[in-house]
């Protein structure tokens, strides 16, 4: 039986790269960046407006930014908006933690469909699933690193 | 082997009807569209839900249109992009008649129309309904991600169409006349990316179009259009230098239904694709064309990327498929 690499047809593979259109890769760059940048603005705001306004500091303060900004990402998510800014903005709408709420919050909303257990609760993590795993995973190797490090110098 | 039918009793298309929702109702030949919604969920609480009302409206429509009775139909040949094509049996439920599901990804109206045909020219039967529906909202959640998701879409994607589209197939009356029909065959050349179905269905296209002039000893200057599914604009383009490469020049006769229904812009890319698309664009445009004789004959070929969620996961390689109906005024 036939397998999907005995189906490759290499000519007709290049050919289709030749005249396939390319990712406007500038354009791309400088949305990403205007639009990233003005999310970490938006976050380092509320960070001022906690630090002299309400007087947080530390971890404290770093972690109530942190939820504001999830807030407003799973808002605009709901709202209908963050898919838009993530329409034109890629990998700067995508990158900050406003980012990671629409990632968590679309699929939830998606789902809804298929009930509150196995369509909202089962499915909302979905997207953001890889993300958790890796991002565990990794941190537990870099923290078994610094330990081994700090025993050894 | 043959792969090339003719009918020679001739069947009628007595009626059509199509149905889609805002985006394509806006469109280039949304003014030829009997159904437009202003809502793509068409009052119903889920998009699958909406999904199978626009089919069952569609079917419906399409048998008023051919003045007949819901009882004088003998048959419902219907398929959509839902798993386990539910959009089309939750319709077809609410029909006496007898009903055959069929799956062809984007080609599945050409298949239904062909298998009509048949049905129509075996005498078989009297009076078929052919159709297809498809759903952006429905197909996205299936094949790609939540709706919500902010991601950007790669410059090759196309746009699956929100819509629905029947035609009813009769052995007596007047309308046009489906003359013949070339089946495809599965046609796999390695194409991977799930984005580029345009890609992955071009062979199969160019396969089935060329088998076509082969078998029925004609040239693509003898029809006034050759129609294809939801190419796009990559698609189009490959099988337009496919079928070159080959000796048979469709440059002028050839336009693509996904290319037609939008007015192609940035967010669509290469245009509309799902089995809506070509469904609703020959229960359409097409249709009234050929009813006002204003195209004579065309050649009608949906094609269909036979991908699953699951496949491309397991990065096999995307096959393509092409069926071609000949219809005339």
């Amino acid at each position: 039986m036939k397998t999907s690499n005995d189906c490759t047809n290499q000519n007709f593979l290049n050919y289709v790269k030749s005249i396939s259109p390319k990712t406007k890769q500038r354009r791309s760059l400088i949305r990403a960046f205007w639009v990233g940048g003005v999310i970490c603005m938006i976050g380092q705001t509320f960070r001022y407006l906690l630090e002299f306004g309400l007087g947080l500091s530390g971890d404290e303060l770093s972690s109530y930014v942190s939820m504001i900004m999830i807030f407003l990402g799973a808002l605009l998510t709901g709202l209908g908006v963050y898919d838009r800014i993530g329409k034109y903005a890629g990998g700067g709408s995508i990158v900050p933690i406003t980012g990671f709420a629409n990632s968590v919050v679309s699929p939830a909303m998606e789902f809804k469909t298929e009930g509150y257990i196995y369509g909202t609760a089962a499915k909302m993590f979905i997207v953001a699933g890889p993300i958790i795993v890796f991002g565990i995973a990794s941190s537990v190797l870099v923290g078994i690193l610094y330990f081994i490090g700090l025993r050894i110098f | 082997m043959r792969r090339t039918i003719c009918f020679n009793n001739k069947p009628v298309i007595i009626g059509a009807s199509s149905i889609a929702g805002p985006k394509e109702s806006e469109g280039s030949i949304g003014k030829f569209i009997e159904t437009t919604l202003n809502d793509d969920m068409y009052g119903e609480d889920t998009f699958e839900k909406a999904e199978s009302k626009m089919l069952f409206t569609a079917i419906k429509k399409a048998v008023d249109n051919a003045h007949k009775k819901e009882d004088e139909i003998d048959a419902i040949i219907a398929g959509d992009l839902l798993n386990q094509i539910i959009a089309s049996t939750f319709a077809a439920r609410n029909f006496p008649s007898a009903y055959l599901g069929i799956y062809n990804a984007c080609a599945t109206f050409a298949e239904s129309l062909t298998i009509g045909a048949m049905l129509i020219d075996g005498k078989y039967m009297n009076n078929v309904v052919c159709s297809a529906s498809s759903h952006f909202s429905s197909a996205e959640r299936q094949y790609r991600y939540p709706l919500e998701l902010g991601c950007t879409r790669p410059p090759q994607a196309q746009w699956t169409v929100t819509g629905a589209g029947s035609t009813v197939i009769g052995a007596k009356g007047s309308g046009p006349k489906i003359t013949s029909a070339t089946i495809g065959k599965v046609v796999d050349y390695g194409v991977v990316d799930a984005n580029n179905m345009g890609a992955a269905m071009a062979p199969a296209a160019a396969d089935t179009l060329i088998t076509h002039f082969r078998e029925s000893n004609c040239a693509p200057c003898d029809y006034d259009l050759i129609v294809t599914g939801d190419l796009g604009t990559l698609g189009s383009r490959i099988l337009k230098d496919l079928s070159w490469e080959k000796g048979y020049d469709i440059e002028k006769q050839h336009v693509d239904c996904g290319e037609l229904i939008y007015n192609l812009c940035e967010s669509e890319y290469q245009g509309g694709s799902g089995a809506g698309c070509s469904a609703v664009v020959f229960n359409s445009y097409l249709m009234e064309r050929l009813r006002e004789n204003k195209l004579k004959k065309i050649a009608f070929m949906a094609t269909g990327a036979l991908l699953s969620s699951v496949s491309s996961q397991q990065g096999d390689s995307i096959p393509g498929i092409a069926h071609l109906v000949v219809v005339e005024s």
